[in-house]
C-alpha cells in the first residue's frame, strides 16, 4: 500500500535554528537513502516555506487567488515522503524515524483507495 | 412449527458462541471488518431461511463459514478491490477446499486492530464488544450512555478507518507487543468499569462480558503475566457483588462486606488466575492490583486484613503506575498500616491541582481528620451515588 508521510514542523523555529544547514540536511539524507535501500521510497520533496504558498479556489466556477497557505497553523507543512509498504503499522515505523518527527509531526495517509 | 425453534435456536447459539472467530477469521483475510459483519450477517440470515427445511447442519460453525466467506468474494468480484485485498481472496478460496471444521483463531489478532493506536483509545473498548463479542450498538450504547446513532457513526468510521488505512491483523512483534498489550487490558478495564458504579441503574453493566474478554486474552496469550492478572483483578472485584450493597441498596464498603456473601467459585478463580501469573515473574499493574484484592479476599479465611502486606502492594503499584488514583490509595494504605502521620506525609506531597477534582482525595482527608469540614463539603460535591454520599454524611456529617 502506499502512504504519504506528510511532515509537519514549526517554520519559525526552524528559520531561527543556527545549526549549520550541512549539519541540519544530514539526517534527512541518510533517512532517504534508508527508504530507498528499503525499497519503499516512491517520490519525496521538501516544500519551500510557506511564505511562497499561493491558494486557489474555484468554488461555483469563480477563481479566488489568495496569498499564504489554505490555513494558519502552529505546523506548517514541510514536505513529503510517499512511500510503498504493506501496511499501516510498517507506515507508521518509517514515519516513527523520520526526522521531522523528533520535533514535528509526521501525519500518515494512506493514497487515495477507499 | 417445533423443528422451526429448534433451528432458530441452532442459529442464536452458535452465533452467540462463535460469532467473534468468525468475523476475526473473515475480517484477517480482508482487511475488512465492516465487510466481514456483513456476510457473517447474511450468512445467519441464509441459516434462519434453510435449516428450519433442511436441518442444521452437521457442523454449524463450518456451514456458517462457507456461507460467509462465499459472500465476501462476491463482495470484492463487485467492488474490483485494490490489489492486496484481491491477494487475499485467492488465499480465502484456496482455503475453502481445506477441511473446516478447524478453523484458526483469529480473535488475537482482532483485538489487536481493536486496541491499535492508529483508532481513538475511547473507541478501543466498543470495538472488541461489538465485533469480538457481537454485543449490537444499542446495547453497548447503553452501557455508555452513549446516543446509539453517535456510536453506530463512530463505530462505521472506525471499520472504514482500519480498511482503508491498512491496519494489519497480525500480533505485533516481541518490541512492540508490551505497548500493544497495555492497549488490550486497557480496553477490557475499561469495558468492565462501565458495570461498576451503576448506582443510578441507567447502565446495563458489561461485567460479565469484561469478564470473558479477559479469560480469552488469557487463554490466547498464555505467557503473558498481565492478561492473567487483569482476570484475577476482574475476578476479584466481581465475586464481591452480592456483597457490595445492603438490602436498602446502600454501599457497603468492603472492610464492612459480609464475606459470605462472597462468590467462591470466582474467588478461586482469580486466585489460580494470580498463580499462573506470578509463576511467569513479569510483574505489573493489573498483578499488583490484584495481589492487593487477593489479601482483602483472606478475609473470609483468616478474619483479618493484612495492612501490612496491603501497603507494600501499594507501594510496588506506585513505583509501577504512579498515577493520582493510585497515589491517595498508597496513602489510605500506608495510613492503615502506619497511622494518620504516615498517611498525612504522602498526602502533602501530592500536586493540589491533581487532586482538586478527585473525589477520593477528599474522603481520605476526611477519614485522616483533615480539615474535617471542609474535606467533607468537597468530598460530597464530587460525589453523585446516593448512595455513597448518605455514607459520607453518616460517617463525619456531625463533625
Amino acid at each position: 500500500m502506499q502512504y504519504m508521510l506528510l511532515i509537519y514542523g514549526n517554520e519559525a523555529a526552524m528559520a531561527a535554528s543556527t545549526v549549520p544547514q550541512a549539519e541540519a540536511y544530514a539526517p534527512w539524507i541518510a533517512y532517504t537513502k534508508a527508504l530507498k535501500d528499503a525499497g519503499v521510497m516512491v517520490a519525496g520533496d521538501a516544500l519551500a516555506p510557506t511564505a511562497t504558498a499561493t491558494t486557489v479556489r474555484n468554488h461555483g466556477g469563480k477563481r479566488q487567488v489568495q496569498d499564504g497557505p489554505f490555513a494558519e497553523t502552529k505546523e506548517q507543512l514541510g514536505g513529503y515522503y510517499l512511500i510503498d509498504v504493506a501496511g499501516l503499522d510498517a507506515a507508521l515505523d518509517w514515519a516513527a524515524k523520520c526526522p521531522g518527527a523528533a520535533y514535528g509531526s509526521i501525519e500518515v495517509r494512506p493514497v487515495g483507495m477507499m | 412449527m417445533a423443528g422451526d425453534q429448534a433451528a432458530r435456536d441452532a442459529v442464536a447459539q452458535v452465533a452467540r458462541a462463535s460469532y467473534g472467530r468468525l468475523v476475526a477469521w473473515l475480517a484477517a483475510r480482508s482487511g475488512d471488518i465492516a465487510t466481514a459483519e456483513d456476510a457473517l450477517a447474511d450468512a445467519l440470515g441464509r441459516a434462519l431461511e434453510t435449516w428450519p427445511q433442511g436441518g442444521v447442519p452437521e457442523k454449524p460453525e463450518a456451514w456458517l463459514m462457507t456461507v460467509a466467506r462465499r459472500r465476501l468474494i462476491d463482495h470484492a468480484r463487485r467492488h474490483r478491490v485494490r490489489r492486496e485485498t484481491a491477494a487475499t481472496l485467492v488465499l480465502l478460496a484456496e482455503e475453502r477446499n481445506q477441511a473446516t471444521h478447524a478453523f484458526p483463531d483469529d480473535r488475537l489478532k482482532l483485538l489487536f486492530v481493536c486496541a491499535h493506536p492508529a483508532i481513538t483509545s475511547d473507541l478501543h473498548t466498543k470495538l472488541m464488544l461489538q465485533t469480538v463479542l457481537g454485543l449490537d450498538a444499542a446495547t453497548i450504547a447503553a452501557a455508555f450512555l452513549e446516543p446509539p446513532a453517535t456510536l453506530r457513526q463512530s463505530l462505521w468510521r472506525a471499520k472504514v478507518k482500519i480498511r482503508a488505512a491498512g491496519i494489519g491483523f497480525h500480533v505485533p512483534e516481541a518490541a512492540e507487543l508490551p505497548d500493544r498489550l497495555a492497549a488490550v487490558l486497557e480496553a477490557i478495564y475499561a469495558a468492565y468499569g462501565t458495570g461498576w458504579d451503576d448506582w443510578a441503574g441507567l447502565r446495563a453493566g458489561l461485567a460479565g462480558e469484561a469478564i470473558w474478554l479477559a479469560r480469552l486474552l488469557a487463554e490466547l496469550l498464555p505467557d503473558e503475566a498481565e492478561a492473567h492478572g487483569l482476570l484475577a483483578l476482574l475476578l476479584f472485584i466481581e465475586a464481591r457483588k452480592p456483597a457490595r450493597r445492603d438490602g436498602d441498596g446502600g454501599f457497603v464498603p468492603l472492610s464492612a462486606q459480609n464475606t459470605a456473601l462472597w462468590s467462591v467459585d470466582m474467588l478461586a478463580e482469580a486466585e489460580a488466575s494470580l498463580h499462573v501469573a506470578a509463576a511467569l515473574a513479569r510483574p505489573g499493574r493489573f498483578q499488583l492490583e490484584a495481589a492487593i484484592q487477593a489479601v482483602h479476599a483472606d478475609r473470609r479465611r483468616t478474619g483479618r486484613v493484612d495492612r501490612d502486606s496491603i501497603a507494600l502492594l501499594y507501594e510496588g503499584l506506585y513505583a509501577t503506575a504512579p498515577t493520582t488514583g493510585v497515589a491517595v490509595a498508597r496513602a489510605a494504605a500506608v495510613g492503615e498500616a502506619r497511622g494518620t502521620e504516615a498517611a498525612r506525609a504522602l498526602l502533602g506531597k501530592l500536586s493540589p491541582d491533581a487532586v482538586a477534582t478527585y473525589q477520593p482525595y477528599w474522603v481520605l482527608r476526611a477519614h485522616l481528620g483533615l480539615d474535617r469540614a471542609d474535606a467533607l463539603a468537597r468530598a460530597l460535591a464530587l460525589t453523585a451515588d446516593p448512595a455513597a454520599r448518605g455514607l459520607l454524611i453518616e460517617r463525619w456529617g456531625d463533625g
